[in-house]
């Protein structure tokens, strides 16, 4: 009786290093062959891996390269890409980064990791005319208070508890060492390139706000709008206005 | 429905695109006559990918080719990524879409997709052939061209197998009307792996589907044998003899589209196009 190799099966043995090549596989001798098998499993964790990095460039620095491949061989089994987008793979990666004991003494790793999945998506968002600054300064003070704005698809915000802008930009950008305490950060896009920018405390919950519709003047009660403006601006996150 | 407009690659050389090469494309492409795009690459929403490959695909012919789809999977073909590919297809208008005769996704128990990233293999039997031929009407109906189907390289043989690989791919020709990817360094890869003939793997194949030639680098390696072990990595030059079997497919098909496959270890400019330029020099004298 021939064996047959479901792709079950075939994918088991792919991913458990420890399984047993599926009898029914063999080199041209007619013999079982690991080494030959070994091909495919070194392909799928190898490639899964370095599409890994390269969404989390920052993480991967900040835990070295050889905790990380580590590490995304117990992600990548665990939290498998649910389709070809490979550029989409990794949603869960935060969540499972708060939850793996082995990367507990750097509790910043989940906040830095959601920032970089945020510039990803920020690479690839719809593209998006940004609003002329002009329309901004010609609105009378009554008109900007019921003003709305409108944001970039690939505008987006976070409040860590942690310095999470400035870990990202000493490593990413040769920015300086990073100092304590919570920030808050906007991304957006400019052109093609996708930017991380701080926020002013209680800058985020005022701009998700305004992302959900509610008009300036409620949004940014008691809020300074200046420094506000500058970073929604300096992060290309405004796309229109309905005075 | 198939396409009527007859649009097709030149029989000339062609580069995988990467972003690294796209001013010496714009400005020095040498005898470069057409690039190729992994479709899974360009179908964000939008930025900077979308924006080169539409700056690209108005100076030259493209070639849209997936890795995804998992055409010889035992599940059904994912819709939503069919629906991704047909979007791709639409607005780029590339003169030639291939995908490969592999599988990559595995459904597990609770219907969830689980995609593998890697061309893995499948034994060609009856039932095989049947549900690949399905999975091809099914991506030819949903984008409306005729597809290219790749064949593998290949490290191992299923025993089940009961066709040799060049008799399944005719007869997916024959049954569904796709066209074929005859990607040259794999057949060497997987005649010396699995200790055929290259040549005799030629001589077998259908020419007349072939709408395109690969080309690419391979690894060497040994099995626990001491046989060799040719990993398909296109991490490097095309080796000699592939370039040997390259001679003998063009003296048998005459010129095909040809493209230099590097996607690891990506060069420079001018090492990529001299790639090129070894192809353009075989294909010029059949031309």
């Amino acid at each position: 009786m021939t064996s047959i190799v479901t792709q079950g099966t075939f994918r088991a043995a792919l991913l458990d290093p420890r399984a047993a090549t599926p009898a029914g596989l063999t080199g041209p001798a007619g013999a079982t062959s690991p080494r030959r098998f070994a091909v495919y499993r070194n392909n799928v964790a190898a490639s899964l891996t370095e599409a890994l990095a390269n969404g989390f460039p920052v993480v991967a620095k900040l835990v070295g390269e050889r905790f990380f491949r580590a590490m995304a061989g117990v992600f990548l089994r665990a939290h498998p890409p649910a389709s070809p987008m490979l550029t989409r793979w990794g949603e869960d990666f935060p969540h499972f980064l708060a939850g793996f004991g082995p990367a507990a003494p750097l509790p910043y790793l989940p906040d830095v990791a959601r920032l970089e999945l945020a510039l990803r998506r920020a690479y690839h968002a719809a593209d998006a005319p940004a609003l002329d600054t002009a329309r901004l300064g010609r609105l009378a003070p009554d008109a900007l208070v019921t003003a709305r704005l409108h944001f970039a698809p690939a505008a987006w915000t976070l409040a860590s508890s942690h310095p999470v802008h400035a870990i990202w930009a000493a490593n990413a950008q040769h920015g300086p060492k990073p100092g304590h305490g919570p920030q808050e950060v906007l991304v957006g896009r400019r052109g093609f390139h996708p930017v991380a920018t701080l926020l002013p405390p209680g800058g985020a919950a005022v701009t998700r706000a305004l992302m959900d519709g509610v008009p300036l003047g409620d949004a940014a009660e008691g809020a300074d709008l200046a420094p506000l403006l500058a970073a929604w601006l300096q992060a290309g996150a405004l796309t229109d206005l309905e005075a | 429905m198939l396409d009527a407009t007859p649009r097709s690659l030149p029989h000339a050389p062609g580069v995988g695109y990467k972003a690294a090469h796209f001013n010496g494309l714009m400005d020095d492409p040498g005898p470069v006559g057409w690039i190729e795009v992994h479709a899974e690459n360009y179908m964000g929403a939008g930025g900077r990918p979308l924006a080169q490959l539409r700056a690209l695909s108005e100076r030259l012919p493209l070639s849209v080719h997936g890795v995804g789809l998992s055409i010889g999977g035992e599940g059904r073909l994912d819709p939503e990524h069919l629906a991704r590919l047909k979007h791709l297809i639409g607005w780029s208008r590339p003169a030639s879409f291939s995908e490969h005769l592999a599988w990559a996704t595995h459904l597990a128990h609770d219907g969830a997709p689980e995609y593998l990233n890697d061309l893995l293999p499948l034994p060609y039997t009856a039932a095989t052939l049947a549900r690949v031929c399905d999975h091809v009407d099914e991506v030819q109906e949903a984008t409306g061209t005729r597809m290219l189907l790749e064949n593998p390289s290949s490290y191992l043989l299923f025993a089940e197998s009961t066709y040799p690989e060049t008799e399944f791919l005719r007869q997916v020709v024959r049954r569904t009307g796709c066209g074929l990817l005859l990607d040259v360094n794999n057949v060497f890869v997987s005649a010396t792996n699995l200790g055929f003939s290259p040549e005799g793997y030629i001589d077998a194949f259908p020419f007349d589907a072939v709408g395109e030639l690969h080309l690419g680098g391979h690894d060497e390696d040994r099995d626990e044998d001491g046989a060799p072990l040719l990993i398909d990595s296109h991490g490097r030059e095309v080796a000699d003899p592939v370039w040997a079997l390259y001679r003998h497919v063009l003296e048998k098909a005459g010129p095909r589209p040809t493209l230099i496959e590097w996607d690891n270890d990506v060069p420079d400019w001018p090492t990529l196009r001299a790639e090129a330029e070894r192809a353009e020099a075989l294909l010029a004298p059949v031309r």
